[in-house]
């Protein structure tokens, strides 16, 4: 199997140890992922608060892109994923977003028809791959895990393509298939704060406190996610939030794709387990013991 | 104590608001609006609102567009889209935020260095010239034309993204920038509600 991939901006800066754990997850289940020469910007929230119709010249681009390949788009960051599918959904509804869009792509000697698919990763391991091929990966069962699932908003609103919308289930069946224990977190689709973090930090980060302290009360010793934008809010903020709700909070947050990688026995190192600021306990199986 | 007017007459209102805003994409089914207030009801953020997702929608509806432009509530929606996907009337009330968003950039109707608008501006700026974002500087950025002595407080964070090699040093771009910006420039120009 093979896809083009659009990493996005986050994927090479803060939120690196995504891209350097899915590559190595996805290879090792058969699936190459060839990056997207020259991508820009998907324009995420931000730009549409600026301009739409730039807007969607800025995602139409990179799918044009994939289009001359001939290749679907892997999209990992819920952000890029979101802007593309609503690209494709405004320009197939709207003739004026339609032309617009490709009028502007042809002074890049580009075309924008619309015909490739944004499909996010755990669509492709769910649905492509499957379970059984990713259980027969396993080399190291994740005993003692007990992950919250936390799925964030925009893989799943407002286009939910591959999972329910109000209670997605498929990171729930892939951890299991992992050996890990999963705990019930009814949060799983509540907004983290998104860039309120950074710009009303007091509104973000009680948005972030809310999903922490209902992990830690469901009895979970890592969140997992699939965003970027979740990992950081709610991993580079729990010293903050620990002094202002005066309550111990501690709870590693790290990508669905770095849990992978662990199970499949792949060094911490490689899949970007470093770069967790708040850290995770490798054998947590053994703590449980004592 | 400023004494202002708190009761609008119905000449006050501006009509031809409503419709503007529904002839943007997505925004077309405004007048649908059943006050039932499942969006105010969904939205994680409306406890922070000045008006509520639903008042807003009633606001801008009626033509209040200046206490709907000036509100911090289009700043303040996350983009989470629980409204939009709760809606029983199917509106996109997250698109109408976006196009309230842009109106008032456009009109210059928002809270001076009030940090969310600051960022917006910022990240199309920085998407203009370089065609991607690099995160730590956007941050830096925006903190500048906002509030600068926000920033010290967050030298702890940027000491643990150094440490864990999650901080940017240089500029990310894409090879020609200004192509980009060119592209860019064209496909606003003349558009409904463009930023040129």
């Amino acid at each position: 199997m093979k896809f083009s991939y659009f990493p996005g901006c986050s994927l090479k800066g803060s939120g690196r140890a995504y891209e350097e754990s899915l590559l190595p997850v996805l290879s090792a289940l058969g699936v190459e992922l060839e990056e997207l020469d020259d991508w820009n910007c998907c324009g995420a929230t931000a730009y549409m608060a600026v301009s739409d119709a730039a807007g969607y010249v800025l995602a139409a681009r990179n799918l044009a892109l994939a289009e001359q390949k001939k290749q679907d788009l892997v999209a990992p960051c819920s952000g890029c994923y979101l802007v593309l599918n609503k690209c494709q959904h405004y320009a197939a509804e709207y003739p004026d977003v339609a032309t617009r869009v490709q009028e502007t792509l042809k002074r890049d000697n580009l075309t924008y028809k619309g015909t490739t698919k944004v499909r996010h990763p755990l669509d492709i391991l769910v649905n492509d791959i499957g379970l059984d091929a990713i259980k027969k990966r396993v080399t190291n069962p994740l005993k003692g895990f007990k992950i919250a699932p936390y799925y964030g908003c925009q893989i799943i609103r407002p286009y939910a393509t591959f999972d329910d919308q109000h209670n997605p289930v498929t990171m729930d069946k892939l951890f299991k298939a992992l050996g890990a224990e999963v705990v019930t977190y009814p949060l799983k689709t509540r907004c983290c704060g998104g860039s309120l973090t950074g710009t009303v930090t007091e509104v973000g980060q009680n948005m972030s406190y809310i999903l922490l302290r209902e992990a830690m009360r469901r009895g979970a010793n890592v969140l997992a996610t699939t965003c970027p934008l979740c990992q950081f809010n709610l991993d580079a903020y729990q010293g903050d939030i620990s002094s202002d709700y005066h309550e111990s909070v501690k709870m590693p947050i790290v990508y669905f794709t770095q849990l992978m990688g662990l199970a499949f026995g792949l060094p911490a190192e490689k899949i970007g387990l470093q770069r967790c600021i708040v850290p995770m306990d490798l054998k947590p199986a053994a703590a449980l013991a004592k | 104590m400023a004494i202002k007017q708190t009761i609008k007459y119905d000449s006050e209102r501006d009509k031809s608001f409503p419709q503007e805003i529904m002839s943007r994409p997505g925004c077309e089914k405004l007048y649908g609006c059943i006050q039932c207030g499942t969006c105010s009801a969904t939205c994680p953020v409306s406890t922070y609102m000045d008006y509520t997702p639903r008042q807003l929608m009633a606001l801008t509806r009626a033509g209040f567009k200046k206490e709907a432009l000036g509100s911090l509530t289009i700043w303040l929606c996350a983009s989470c889209y629980a409204c939009t996907v709760e809606c029983p009337k199917e509106i996109k009330i997250t698109d109408i935020m976006y196009a309230l968003k842009r109106q008032a950039i456009q009109e210059g109707i928002y809270p001076k260095r009030f940090p969310i608008p600051v960022l917006a501006r910022e990240f199309y700026n920085m998407v203009r010239s370089k065609g991607r974002v690099t995160e730590n500087f956007l941050a830096v950025m925006m903190f500048l034309k906002s509030n600068p002595i926000a920033a010290i407080k967050t030298w702890k964070l940027g000491l643990n993204l150094m440490r864990t090699g999650r901080f940017a040093y240089k500029l990310d771009s894409m090879k020609q920038p200004a192509k980009m910006a060119t592209l860019l420039d064209k496909a606003d120009t003349g558009w409904k509600g463009g930023a040129r």
